[in-house]
C-alpha cells in the first residue's frame, strides 16, 4: 500500500468557484497595494491589527499546525500507524503556512522592507515577534521540504518512464532526502513549539489595552495547546472529508485513536485557563463585561463540547463525533486566538469590524489553500489507501454506496 | 408727526446739518444700542419733539479724559448736537463762567427741574477721613454728589472711576477712592472705560430720551448693548488666539504681523467691553488698544483695570471648553455596520450549516477497533 | 521506545505547569537593574493646571514638523484633529464634566490635557520593534522612529500603553509619526517647539532633573498662594503670577511603566484626561523576560531538537518491517 495521486478532472465546480474566488482577492489585492491600507481594510490607530493578522496569522497557523500535531504522535512517541494520514497533513500544512506568510506581506504597510526581518543586522532580540518571523519563514521552509518526498516521488516516476538521465538524478535526490529527513522532521517539531507558543506571548505587551480574561504570563502555554488541539481536529477535519468527498474508505481508526491525544490538549488547555483566570482572581469579570464575557464563555463551552463528544470511547470512533468534534475544536481555538488578538483589544473611543473586502482577501486566502490542496492530492501521491483488516470503513452513513461524484470521476 | 420733514429741515439748519446725514446719525445711534436700524426714525422724532432735558455734569477725582473723550466724538458735529440735544446746565470743564456763580447755577437748575435731571458724574468720589481730599468751592466731593443725586432722574456715572474708583483707586488707595454706586447705594448707570468710548454714553442718553427708560442694565449697572461681550469674543486678533499664534515680544515677527497679544499680557479674555467693535476716535480700523498693538489693560474692568499687572497673564473667562475642543474619548475606527454584519453573519451562517448537514451525512457507525490499534507492534 | 498515553499526559502536564510557573514569576516582581535615565536627558513637564487650551503648542508643533493641518468639522474650517494621527504629534485635548464652568474642578468643572509621546524609560515600542525601527537614544533617551527600517507591522502601535504612536492608513506609502522632542531644532541648541510659544508656561522643556524639581516645587506649593510660574523653561526668568492650584499628589510619569521623560501635573485626576493609572512594571519586561528565560542561548530550544531528534530515529530505526519509511515508502 502506498501513496497514489487522486487523478480526476481539474476543472470541478469547486476548483471553479475557488478560482474565481482567488480572483476576486488577487483584485482586492491590487487596490489595496495601489491605495493603502485604509482604502481596502477598517484598520486603524485603535485596532492597529485586524482580522488579517488574527485570523490568518494566528489563527490561521494553527490550523495549519495538523503535520506539527500528527509529527509528535506519529514520530516522537512512534505510533506509526499514523503515517498514512501523515502526507496529507504535511500538505495541508505547508500551504496553510505559506498563506499565513503571505497574510503577513499583504499586511505590514511598508512591505518592500520586509528582508528586514530576515536581516541580521534588523534584529531586535527583546521582540517577540523577530522570533516568530524567523521561526514561521524555517518552518515553512521545513513543511515544503517535508513535504518534498511527495513531489520526488512523483518526480521519479514520471522520469523513470520518461528519461534514464533525469531518472538517475532523481533516485539520488530521493535519497540524500531520505537521509536528511529524519532531522528535518526533527526540527519540524521543534520549530512549531517555539512559534506557536511565542504567537502568545507576542500579547503580553498589549498589558492593560487587553482584557485581563485573556492576557495573561501563562499566554505561551495555551497557545501552544490550542496549536496541537487544532491541529489534530484538522487532521481529523481533513481526513473525514476528503474520504466522504471522494468516496474513499475511511482512517476513523487512527483517527479516534488521535482523538484521545487531542482531547489531552483539550483538557491541559481547558484547565490551564480557568485555574489562570481563577488564580488572577478574575472570575467575576467573566460576568460583568458584557459581550466580552460572552465570547468567553463560547470559547470554553465549545472546548468542553468537543471532550463531551469524545469522552464516550465507543462515539470517539465514529465520523460523525470525530467531525463534529473536530469542528467543535477548530471554531473554539480559532476563536480563542481571534479573542486574543482583537476582540479583548481596547482602546476606549475606537471600534473595528473588517471590511467587506477585507474579509474578503480572508476568504480568498482560504480558498488558495484549499484549492492548492485539492489539486495537488489530485496530481501528487499524497493520499494513501486504507490498510484495514476489517476491510474499507465508510464514512457515509449510508456506507459502501459511491456518491455520484465518484461514479463521474471514475474512482 | 405730519410736518417731520419741515422740523427735520428746522434741526438741520439749527445743527448746521443735511436732513440725511441727520437720519444717518439717528441710524447709527440705533445701531450702537443695539436695536434695529428702524428704530433710528424714533430717535429722530424724539430728538425733534422732545424737550431737552436737564443735565448736570460733576467732575471730581479724574483726569477730564472722559469729558475730552466726549469732545473728541466726531460724527457730525456730535457736540454740538450734544448740546442742542440737552441742556448742559453744570459742566466745570466746558463752562466759561466759574466760582460760586457757576455753584448757583447748579443749584438753581437742581432746584428748578427737580427730580427731571440727568446728573452725570465723572471721577472717583475720595472716602478717607471724611472725603476731604476732593472739594469743590468748600464742600467735599462725598457732600455734592449725595446733595445732587437726591433730584436726579438719573445718574450716569462716566468712566471707570466714577464706575468703581478707577486709577486713583490703585493699591493703597490713601483717599480711598470709591465709585459713585457704592456711594449712593442707588441705581446707577456704569459706563467703565479710560476713557470709555463716547458713544457709549451718548447711545445711553438717546436711549433715555427716546424711550424714557434707560437700557437693559447687567449686574454692574452697565448697559449690556455695550458690556454684555468679553473683548475676547470679538477681538479682530481672535483667529490669532484660536490658532496659537502670540506675539512673543513688542517688535518680534509676530507682534509685527499683528498676533495675539495674551501672551504679553492682554486682558481681553476677561474684560467687558465693545471696544473692538466700534474703535475710538473714528480713525478708521485698527484705533484701538490691541489693534495698534499694545494689550488690553482691562480698564472697564475693577480688580483688572489699575490693579492686575499689565502684562500679567488674563484669567481666561470661557463658558466651557470651545465647541470643536478634541475630547479626551472621541469615538473613532470603523465599527460594525449592517453590510459588513450580514456578510459576517451570512458566511457565518453557510459554513455552521454546511457542517451540521455533513455531520448528519457522516455515519454514527463506530470503526471496529482491533487490539493492536493502540501501539505498534514491537520487531 | 513507546511512550504509554498516561506518561504522554502526564508530560505535557508537567511542562505546562513548568511553563506556567516560569512565566508567571517573570510577571510578578521588577527586576533589579531596571533601565535608568541618562543624566541631562531632555524632557517636557505639562501643567495642566496653566493650559488654557489655545493650542499654540500644536501649531507651532505642525510648523516645526511640516504635518499639515486636519480639519474634522463640518464647516471644514478650522484645524481640529480629534487625536493624535500620523499627521499630528501633540494634540490638546479638552474634559468636561456638567456644566464645565469651572477650570481644574471635578465637579461641573473643565481641564486641558496635552497628549503625545512621553518618551519612556522603558519605551514599549523599543522592545517590540523587530527591526530595531524604534530606538532610544542611549545619551538623551529620546525614543527616535527610523522609518528606512520599518517594515510597518504595527506593533509599536498596539502595544503602546499610552496609544502614541500612529501609522497613516491613508496612503499607499506610509509611514508612522510620533513626537520626537524636535530633533532637528534640538540640534540648533533650540527647545521644543511647543514649549517655545507656550504663553502659559503649561509645557516646559529642560532636563528630567530640573523639571522634576519644578514638579516638586509645585507640590510644595500652598494652594490659594500667590506663586510664579515660569514660560518656556524653568530657569528662563520670563515668569508670570498666578494663584498655586490644589495639584493632584502625584507626577504622573515618575513610576507609570517604569517611568517617563516627559510627565504631566493636573488638578483633575489623570484617568479623566486620558492617562491611565498604569502598574511600574512595564508590560514589555514581562514579556522579554519570558522570552530570554525560554530561548536564551538557545539552549532550550536545543535540548528540545536533541530529544525529538533522538526520538524520531529510534522511531524511525525501529519500525516494523513491514512498516513503510519515513512517508510511506516500503521499506527498502
Amino acid at each position: 500500500m502506498k501513496a497514489r495521486p487522486l487523478g480526476g478532472p481539474i476543472l470541478t465546480p469547486t476548483t471553479i468557484a475557488l478560482t474565481a474566488m482567488c480572483v476576486l482577492t488577487a483584485i482586492i489585492l491590487l487596490v489595496r497595494f495601489v491605495f493603502g491600507l485604509g482604502a481596502v481594510t477598517n484598520l486603524s490607530n485603535g485596532y492597529p491589527w485586524g482580522i488579517w493578522l488574527a485570523y490568518d496569522v494566528a489563527a490561521g497557523t494553527a490550523v495549519a499546525c495538523g503535520g506539527f500535531a500528527l509529527a509528535l504522535v506519529t514520530y516522537a512517541l512512534n505510533h506509526g500507524q499514523y503515517s498514512p494520514i501523515m502526507r496529507p497533513a504535511v500538505l495541508a500544512s505547508m500551504f496553510g503556512y505559506a498563506m499565513g506568510g503571505f497574510s503577513v506581506l499583504v499586511d505590514i504597510s511598508r512591505w518592500w522592507n520586509f528582508w528586514h526581518i530576515l536581516w541580521p543586522t534588523y534584529f531586535n532580540f527583546n521582540s517577540v515577534m523577530i522570533e516568530v518571523a524567523l521561526c514561521i519563514s524555517a518552518y515553512t521552509t521545513i513543511l515544503m521540504l517535508e513535504f518534498a518526498p511527495a513531489m520526488v516521488e512523483k518526480a521519479v516516476e514520471w522520469t523513470g518512464r520518461r528519461s534514464a538521465n533525469l531518472h538517475g538524478i532523481t533516485l539520488k535526490v530521493e535519497k540524500v532526502l531520505n537521509r536528511v529527513l529524519i532531522v528535518i522532521v526533527a526540527v519540524g517539531m521543534t520549530l512549531p513549539t517555539m512559534h506557536q507558543s511565542s504567537l502568545g506571548t507576542l500579547l503580553i505587551p498589549f498589558g492593560a489595552t487587553m482584557s485581563p480574561l485573556w492576557n495573561t504570563p501563562v499566554l505561551p502555554f495555551l497557545f501552544l495547546m490550542t496549536a496541537l488541539c487544532i491541529g489534530y481536529a484538522m487532521v481529523i477535519f481533513e481526513s473525514t472529508l476528503v474520504s466522504d468527498r471522494f468516496s474513499r474508505p475511511s482512517h476513523a481508526e487512527i483517527l479516534g485513536q488521535l482523538a484521545k491525544f487531542m482531547m489531552g490538549t483539550i483538557a491541559a488547555f481547558l484547565v490551564v485557563r480557568v485555574v489562570d483566570v481563577a488564580v488572577r482572581g478574575k472570575v467575576p469579570l467573566i460576568f460583568t463585561s458584557g459581550m466580552l464575557g460572552l465570547f468567553f464563555i463560547i470559547e470554553t463551552l465549545l472546548f468542553v463540547g468537543a471532550l463531551y463528544v469524545l469522552w464516550n470511547r465507543k462515539r470517539r470512533m465514529t465520523p460523525r463525533h470525530q467531525f463534529i468534534a473536530a469542528v467543535f475544536i477548530v471554531v473554539g481555538g480559532v476563536l480563542y486566538r481571534m479573542d486574543s488578538y482583537i476582540v479583548s483589544y481596547h482602546r476606549p473611543g475606537w471600534s473595528y469590524f473588517p471590511s467587506v473586502p477585507e474579509m474578503f482577501i480572508s476568504f480568498g486566502i482560504i480558498a488558495v489553500e484549499i484549492l492548492g490542496y485539492v489539486l495537488l492530492i489530485k496530481f501528487l501521491p499524497v493520499l494513501h489507501e486504507v490498510n484495514s483488516a476489517n476491510g474499507p470503513f465508510w464514512v457515509r452513513a449510508d456506507s459502501g454506496k459511491q456518491s455520484a461524484w465518484s461514479r463521474i470521476s471514475g474512482h | 408727526m405730519t410736518n417731520g420733514l419741515a422740523e427735520q429741515d428746522l434741526v438741520g439748519q439749527r445743527l448746521g446739518l443735511s436732513r440725511r446725514a441727520f437720519m444717518q446719525l439717528c441710524t447709527g445711534v440705533a445701531a450702537t444700542l443695539g436695536l434695529g436700524l428702524s428704530e433710528g426714525k424714533v430717535i429722530a422724532q424724539a430728538i425733534l419733539s422732545k424737550r431737552r432735558p436737564p443735565v448736570i455734569w460733576l467732575h471730581f477725582a479724574e483726569c477730564t479724559g472722559c469729558t475730552e473723550s466726549m469732545l473728541r466724538s466726531e460724527h457730525p458735529a456730535l457736540d454740538r448736537l450734544l448740546l442742542e440735544l440737552i441742556s448742559l446746565d453744570y459742566h466745570e470743564t466746558l463752562f466759561a463762567g466759574a466760582g460760586h456763580q457757576a455753584e448757583e447755577a447748579r443749584d438753581a437748575s437742581m432746584a428748578e427741574n427737580k427730580g427731571k435731571y440727568v446728573l452725570v458724574v465723572e471721577g472717583a468720589i475720595p472716602t478717607a477721613e471724611n472725603g476731604i481730599y476732593c472739594k469743590v468751592g468748600g464742600k467735599t466731593a462725598l457732600e455734592i454728589v449725595r446733595k445732587c443725586s437726591e433730584g436726579a432722574a438719573a445718574v450716569i456715572a462716566l468712566g471707570s472711576c466714577a464706575a468703581w474708583g478707577g486709577m486713583p483707586s490703585t493699591g493703597p488707595n490713601p483717599t480711598g477712592c470709591t465709585g459713585v454706586a457704592e456711594i449712593l447705594g442707588k441705581t446707577v448707570v456704569n459706563i467703565p472705560g479710560c476713557p470709555p468710548n463716547p458713544y457709549n454714553f451718548l447711545s445711553t442718553v438717546i436711549h433715555y430720551l427716546t424711550y424714557g427708560r434707560l437700557p437693559e442694565l447687567d449686574a454692574q449697572g452697565r448697559p449690556k448693548f455695550a458690556y454684555g461681550r468679553l473683548i475676547h469674543e470679538n477681538c479682530e486678533r481672535r483667529p490669532h488666539f484660536d490658532a496659537g499664534r502670540f506675539a512673543q515680544q513688542f517688535g518680534d515677527d509676530g507682534h509685527r504681523q499683528g498676533w495675539c497679544l495674551y501672551k504679553l499680557g492682554c486682558k481681553g479674555p476677561e474684560t467687558y467691553a465693545n471696544c473692538p467693535s466700534i474703535l475710538f476716535c473714528d480713525a478708521g480700523s485698527g484705533s484701538w488698544p490691541v489693534g495698534t498693538g499694545h494689550p488690553c489693560i482691562g480698564c472697564t474692568e475693577k480688580g483688572i483695570g489699575f490693579a492686575k499687572p499689565i502684562h500679567a497673564l488674563a484669567d481666561l473667562k470661557f463658558v466651557g471648553p470651545i465647541a470643536n475642543s478634541s475630547r479626551i474619548v472621541e469615538p473613532q475606527g470603523n465599527g460594525i455596520t449592517v453590510l459588513t454584519a450580514a456578510v459576517a453573519a451570512g458566511v457565518a451562517g453557510v459554513l455552521v450549516g454546511a457542517a451540521a448537514i455533513k455531520a448528519t451525512q457522516l455515519s454514527n457507525e463506530p470503526h471496529p477497533e482491533q487490539e493492536h490499534s493502540q501501539k505498534e507492534e514491537k520487531p | 521506545m513507546s511512550i504509554s498515553r498516561r506518561a504522554f499526559l502526564r508530560a505535557t502536564a508537567l511542562t505546562g505547569a513548568a511553563a506556567s510557573v516560569v512565566t508567571a514569576k517573570a510577571a510578578s516582581a521588577r527586576e533589579p537593574g531596571a533601565k535608568t535615565i541618562p543624566p541631562n536627558a531632555p524632557g517636557m513637564l505639562f501643567d495642566s493646571t496653566l493650559c488654557v487650551g489655545c493650542k499654540a503648542c500644536m501649531t507651532a508643533c505642525r510648523e516645526a514638523n511640516g504635518t499639515h493641518p486636519e480639519v474634522t468639522t463640518k464647516d471644514a474650517l478650522w484645524d481640529a484633529p480629534l487625536d493624535l494621527s500620523a499627521n499630528t504629534l501633540t494634540v490638546i485635548k479638552a474634559w468636561s464634566d456638567g456644566a464645565a464652568e469651572h477650570k481644574d474642578e471635578e465637579t461641573d468643572g473643565y481641564a486641558f490635557v496635552k497628549k503625545s509621546c512621553l518618551h519612556c524609560v522603558e519605551p514599549a515600542c523599543v522592545s517590540v520593534c523587530p527591526v530595531s525601527a524604534m530606538t532610544k537614544d542611549a545619551n538623551t533617551g529620546v525614543v527616535h522612529y527610523d522609518p528606512k527600517a520599518c517594515i510597518g507591522c504595527r506593533y509599536c502601535v498596539a502595544a503602546c500603553p499610552f496609544g502614541v504612536p500612529r501609522f497613516d492608513y491613508d496612503k499607499s506609502i506610509a509611514r508612522l509619526n510620533k513626537c520626537q522632542l524636535c530633533e532637528s531644532r534640538r540640534a540648533e541648541g533650540k527647545i521644543t517647539a511647543c514649549a517655545e510659544v507656550c504663553p502659559t508656561g503649561a509645557t516646559l522643556f529642560g532636563t528630567v532633573e530640573e523639571l522634576a524639581a519644578e514638579a516638586d516645587r509645585r507640590h510644595r506649593m500652598k494652594p490659594g498662594e500667590r506663586a510664579f510660574f515660569p514660560r518656556r523653561t524653568v530657569n528662563s526668568g520670563d515668569t508670570h503670577e498666578k494663584q498655586a492650584p490644589h495639584y493632584q499628589a502625584r507626577t504622573y510619569g515618575v513610576s507609570e511603566v517604569g517611568g517617563t521623560q516627559v510627565r504631566l501635573l493636573s488638578a483633575v485626576s489623570y484617568d479623566k484626561l486620558g492617562y491611565p493609572t498604569l502598574p511600574d512594571k512595564p508590560f514589555v519586561e514581562t514579556a522579554e523576560e519570558i522570552q530570554h528565560s525560554l530561548y536564551k542561548g538557545m539552549i532550550a530550544p536545543a535540548v528540545l531538537f536533541g530529544i525529538l531528534l533522538i526520538l524520531v530515529k529510534r522511531a524511525h530505526d525501529h519500525r516494523p518491517p513491514d512498516a513503510r519509511d519515513l512517508e510511506g515508502k516500503d521499506k527498502r
